[in-house]
């Protein structure tokens, strides 16, 4: 009776995971965990309480993969509305923390709405072109393009550079897994090229320094450039092998910025040397193949693109992030994913996962 | 069925193209990672030993310890310079926000007196503003105890142990010694030109004038390091390691403190300069220019009060006579003279003239000091009882230059290389000299009337008390001259290893044992009956010697009443000597500025360190003038 129920609870618990993506994701998260253990070690130590967060965001992810996505879809319009809403009120009410209003106050403590379209946007754009499905028309990626760009505009005015790229990438995959004609993204990227003169004179100033300052980081040494060049260093004295772990010497001496959360990917570095950093990358791919083959197996257009999707802003999110510190890319808020503390990020990870999850597990319900 | 077969056809492309889409991303983040895995591949693997040294010259900052300063003592152990411990009160500019209200509170605490800012604010003018800076010097326990409890209310502010260049016999031999002070930006570059910037580092002083100038690198020693990683915000978080500095070496001068000590209180306060050699080295024995000065006051940064009197003095203490000083020699050249006749075969010792008392050439008349002449005068003669117009004579068949020619190697009008720097290098008159120094062709011509008075020491004769000494030294020493020098070896600090600063022979003049035998004999004759007998009566030893006397005004033919005069307008006297005479053990050249007649100040002077010298006898008192040689004079 007793093995019984407990089978029936151990299937009630493990029914709606996907196997493979939890690993994975659960060795990226051990690698963070000590990597943040290192780079909080003398501070105060954040280690527990990341592990606090990846609690939490396990429960998220569990309790999101129990629903099917038909029911998921019933989220997007709602959800999508009220992000934009927030974002707008931002504006109004909204709290300046370091030169951009990112913040809006919720009674004792302040929410980041932006935080809440990296899923609501892709989840909007999958519901609309499921929604169309059968009449997809030119018109109708101008409009999910117009519901992108609603969100994009909205953050990355707050200045929200880092966000605004996540939220317009996670947006683009949709409406290019929709199938966006070719033509149209050939013309769109030459035009791109054609108005980055334009683009430029519409950046704000902290935005065209962080571009300048990645063309030639010594120009500024002590100030924007300071973190490209601690961070490069970090994982250029690294080497083949690393320091060791606790032993990186520009971490534990404060040279690294942000060692715990944006930059954390340097400590790694630092101390696990280009063996980590390999191991660290087939991680990354392993979690991509992975989305993609859920995304490949997919039963519907909505589960589809909302897979591939999220699994390409997973992608999105550690390319730039260890583009950015290595110093191929600008310097743009964009976090490690499940390496970099923080419970926001982390939760909103998971919620990806247990989307990824539900659309992997209901897909043979959908079949039957 | 066809339509739901073209459904399901129209389904399955569309699949396809998915599909498609799929790979197309997965392509993209293959190439994507692999952009980033190649960059890291660039950075941990081709520049990994780049950024390695980045990072430790991040984490690594090197302290410097500077190295305790050489001692320097005399030939017996007599300590000249040392160093001492003491507590400093210092400010870092850069990391105090109001100057002007920590000192004012400082000041509730520890004594500052104006004095004391006065020196700080002309530091801080002087320095980088991240140097912390003292204010206030030797503090005691119970104000070291007082900044301690009240330490957190002044950041910026240490109390530093600090070692402080102490000159125990003050103005004693001050012009040998000299003394350090802060280093300034000319000391820098002087320092980067010798490449020992990064010996310096730390080391906040530096050998400003005599020896402490001259053997500055001996005397600094090997800067230690400190290897110390420091973080982000430049705190210091561990030692890594330490090399400990290495002292400066110690140097042990040829001078004899006592010796030197009597000569200077033998002026009293009269304004001149002593040399004394020991003949067969070349060691100086005492070097004096009085008046002196305390080189402890250049320590800490001089007060301003103090520099001002120190260079507005009319007695001007800070000129080292003894090197910087040029003055005619008058009759103390006359010997010189007489052996270049001997040797250029111009007199024979006992070839006399007939002294008239004048010497007249060109129209012109030279005079002698004896009204009258001299009578028949021979080579002996007239050295021990100057005659003048002998030297002109003499002076005149040997022309400019034969004189220069002989002169040259003796020493006269070249620097003589003592182990100081700045000598000066005196006037050897020659037609060469004239041409380079006058620029108008009318005044480069020299004239053979020119010649007579150079004969006996005067008109462009002008040498150094040192240079003097050091042809004295020579004619004793029967013609090898050495280079004269202060220090006697140097001893390393770590190995205790000594480095003997080698008696050093310049050159040998090839002179003729018995010419020199004639000269030596004169001389003695000076001292036994001539112009320095008075002065000289009843030494136990045999001395020679002979008195000079400068013009510093000429009087135009009205008579020369020394002691009527005012002082500034007085002669100077002179006096050269060596003793004893068949084994000369001193030399020296002995300078009284205004001091009138050789015979009356500079003499006497003379004759006391011989005394001490040669037979230990305390003087009484500084030298005496003595009023009765003024008629006696030549």
């Amino acid at each position: 009776m007793l093995p019984q129920i407990l089978q029936r609870l151990r299937k009630r618990l493990v029914e709606h995971i996907d196997g493979p993506l939890l690993t994975i994701a659960l060795v990226i998260m051990a690698f963070g965990l000590a990597t943040i253990y290192s780079a909080t070690v003398y501070a105060s130590n954040r280690a527990v309480s990341q592990l606090l967060n990846m609690g939490v965001g396990m429960l998220v992810m569990w309790l999101i993969a129990q629903l099917p996505p038909q029911k998921l879809m019933r989220f997007a319009v709602p959800l999508y509305v009220i992000g934009v809403i927030l974002l707008i009120l931002v504006y109004v009410i909204g709290v300046k923390v370091n030169g951009a209003r990112r913040w809006l106050p919720i009674g004792i403590t302040r929410i980041q709405p932006s935080e809440i379209l990296k899923i609501a946007t892709p989840l909007m754009l999958a519901w609309y072109f499921h929604k169309y499905e059968a009449v997809l028309r030119l018109r109708h990626y101008v409009i999910a393009g117009l519901l992108l760009l609603v969100p994009f505009a909205l953050i990355a005015k707050q200045p929200d550079l880092g966000t605004a790229i996540l939220v317009g990438a996670a947006g683009f995959y949709v409406i290019f897994f929709a199938g966006l004609p070719w033509k149209i993204i050939v013309g769109m990227i030459a035009a791109a090229a054609g108005s980055a003169p334009f683009i430029w004179s519409m950046l704000h100033d902290y935005q065209r320094k962080r571009i300048l300052t990645l063309i030639d980081p010594t120009t500024d040494p002590l100030g924007s450039g300071y973190h490209i060049i601690q961070s490069t260093i970090a994982i250029g004295s690294g080497g083949p092998f690393g320091k060791g772990w606790l032993q990186g010497t520009q971490t534990h001496l404060e040279f690294i910025p942000e060692r715990h959360t944006d930059f954390i990917f340097a400590v790694f570095s630092e101390e696990r040397g280009l063996v980590g950093n390999c191991i660290l990358v087939v991680l990354y791919l392993l979690l991509i193949a992975r989305g993609l083959m859920i995304t490949a197996n997919a039963s519907t257009l909505f589960a589809r693109t909302l897979a591939g999707s999220i699994t390409l802003s997973f992608f999105t999110y550690a390319f730039v992030n260890m583009g950015m510190v290595s110093g191929i890319l600008p310097v743009v808020g964009v976090p490690l994913p499940f390496m970099s503390y923080g419970g926001t990020a982390l939760v909103t990870l998971f919620l990806g996962l247990g989307i990824l999850m539900s659309i992997q597990t209901h897909r043979m319900l959908v079949k039957q | 069925m066809l339509i739901r077969t073209t459904s399901q056809q129209s389904q399955d492309g569309e699949l396809n193209r998915f599909r498609f889409r799929i790979a197309f991303a997965a392509g993209t983040v293959v190439l994507a990672f692999a952009i980033v895995v190649g960059r890291f591949v660039f950075l941990q693997i081709f520049q990994h030993e780049y950024y390695t040294t980045r990072a430790e010259d991040n984490r690594i900052s090197l302290v410097p310890i500077p190295p305790n300063r050489g001692v320097i003592t005399d030939r017996n152990g007599v300590v000249l310079a040392r160093n001492y411990s003491a507590f400093t009160l210092e400010l870092t500019p850069s990391k105090i926000e109001s100057l002007d209200q920590t000192i004012e509170s400082l000041g509730e605490l520890i004594e500052i007196l104006p004095k004391d800012k006065r020196r700080f604010r002309k530091l801080l003018e002087e320095s980088k503003s991240f140097e912390s800076l003292p204010i206030r010097t030797r503090l005691s326990d119970e104000e070291v105890a007082r900044f301690a409890a009240n330490r957190y209310r002044f950041p910026g502010v240490e109390v530093k142990a600090r070692l402080f260049r102490q000159y125990p016999l003050g103005p004693i031999a001050s012009h040998a010694i000299g003394y350090i002070n802060r280093i300034n930006k000319a000391d820098l570059e002087a320092i980067e030109e010798k490449e020992q910037g990064a010996n310096y580092k730390g080391t906040e002083h530096i050998g400003k004038t005599g020896l402490e100038k001259s053997y500055e690198f001996h005397l600094h020693g090997e800067t230690g390091y400190e290897k110390v990683e420091i973080d982000a915000g430049g705190r210091a978080v561990r030692n890594l390691s330490r090399t400990a500095p290495v002292p400066g070496n110690n140097l042990t001068l040829t001078l004899d403190t006592k010796l030197q000590e009597m000569a200077e209180k033998a002026f009293g306060d009269r304004r001149g300069a002593l040399v004394a050699i020991e003949p067969s080295t070349g060691g100086i024995l005492a070097l004096v220019s009085t008046p002196t000065f305390d080189p402890n006051l250049f320590v800490d940064g001089i007060r301003s009060e103090d520099w001002e009197q120190l260079n507005n003095s009319p007695d001007r203490p800070m000129v080292n006579r003894a090197l910087n000083g040029a003055y005619p020699p008058g009759s103390t050249f006359k010997p010189f003279m007489a052996l270049a006749a001997l040797e250029l075969g111009k007199r024979t010792p006992a070839q006399a003239i007939s002294d008239p008392g004048y010497f007249t050439f060109g129209g012109h008349t030279f005079r002698d000091d004896k009204k009258g002449g001299h009578g028949m005068v021979d080579m002996y003669k007239s050295i021990v009882h100057s005659c003048d117009t002998y030297y002109y004579m003499l002076a005149n068949d040997m022309g400019i230059e034969n004189i220069a020619r002989f002169m040259g190697p003796l020493g006269l009008g070249s620097r003589t290389g003592i182990d100081i720097e700045g000598e000066s290098e005196g006037v050897l008159p020659s037609p060469e000299w004239k041409k380079r120094r006058f620029k108008r062709a009318e005044q480069q011509k020299w004239f053979a009337g020119e010649t007579i008075s150079i004969g006996i020491g005067q008109g462009y004769n002008a040498y150094t008390p040192i240079q003097l000494a050091q042809a004295t030294a020579a004619v004793a020493n029967n013609g090898v001259i050495f280079r004269p020098h202060l220090v006697k070896h140097i001893t390393n600090s770590k190995t205790g290893e000594k480095t003997l600063i080698e008696p050093e022979p310049l050159r040998t003049l090839p002179w003729k044992p018995q010419n020199i035998e004639t000269i030596k004999k004169a001389m003695v004759g000076v001292n036994k009956e001539g112009t320095g007998a008075r002065a000289f009566a009843g030494a136990e030893y045999v001395s020679g010697g002979k008195t000079g006397t400068a013009q510093v005004f000429s009087l135009k033919g009205a008579d020369y009443k020394g002691h009527k005069l005012k002082q500034e307008l007085r002669d100077h006297a002179l006096f050269i000597a060596f003793a004893p005479a068949d084994q000369p053990k001193i030399a020296l050249a002995v300078l009284v500025e205004n001091g009138g007649f050789g015979a009356q100040s500079a003499a006497p002077i003379a004759r006391m360190v011989m005394d001490y010298y040669l037979l230990g006898k305390q003087p009484k008192g500084p030298a005496k003038e003595d009023e009765a040689a003024i008629e006696d004079e030549e």
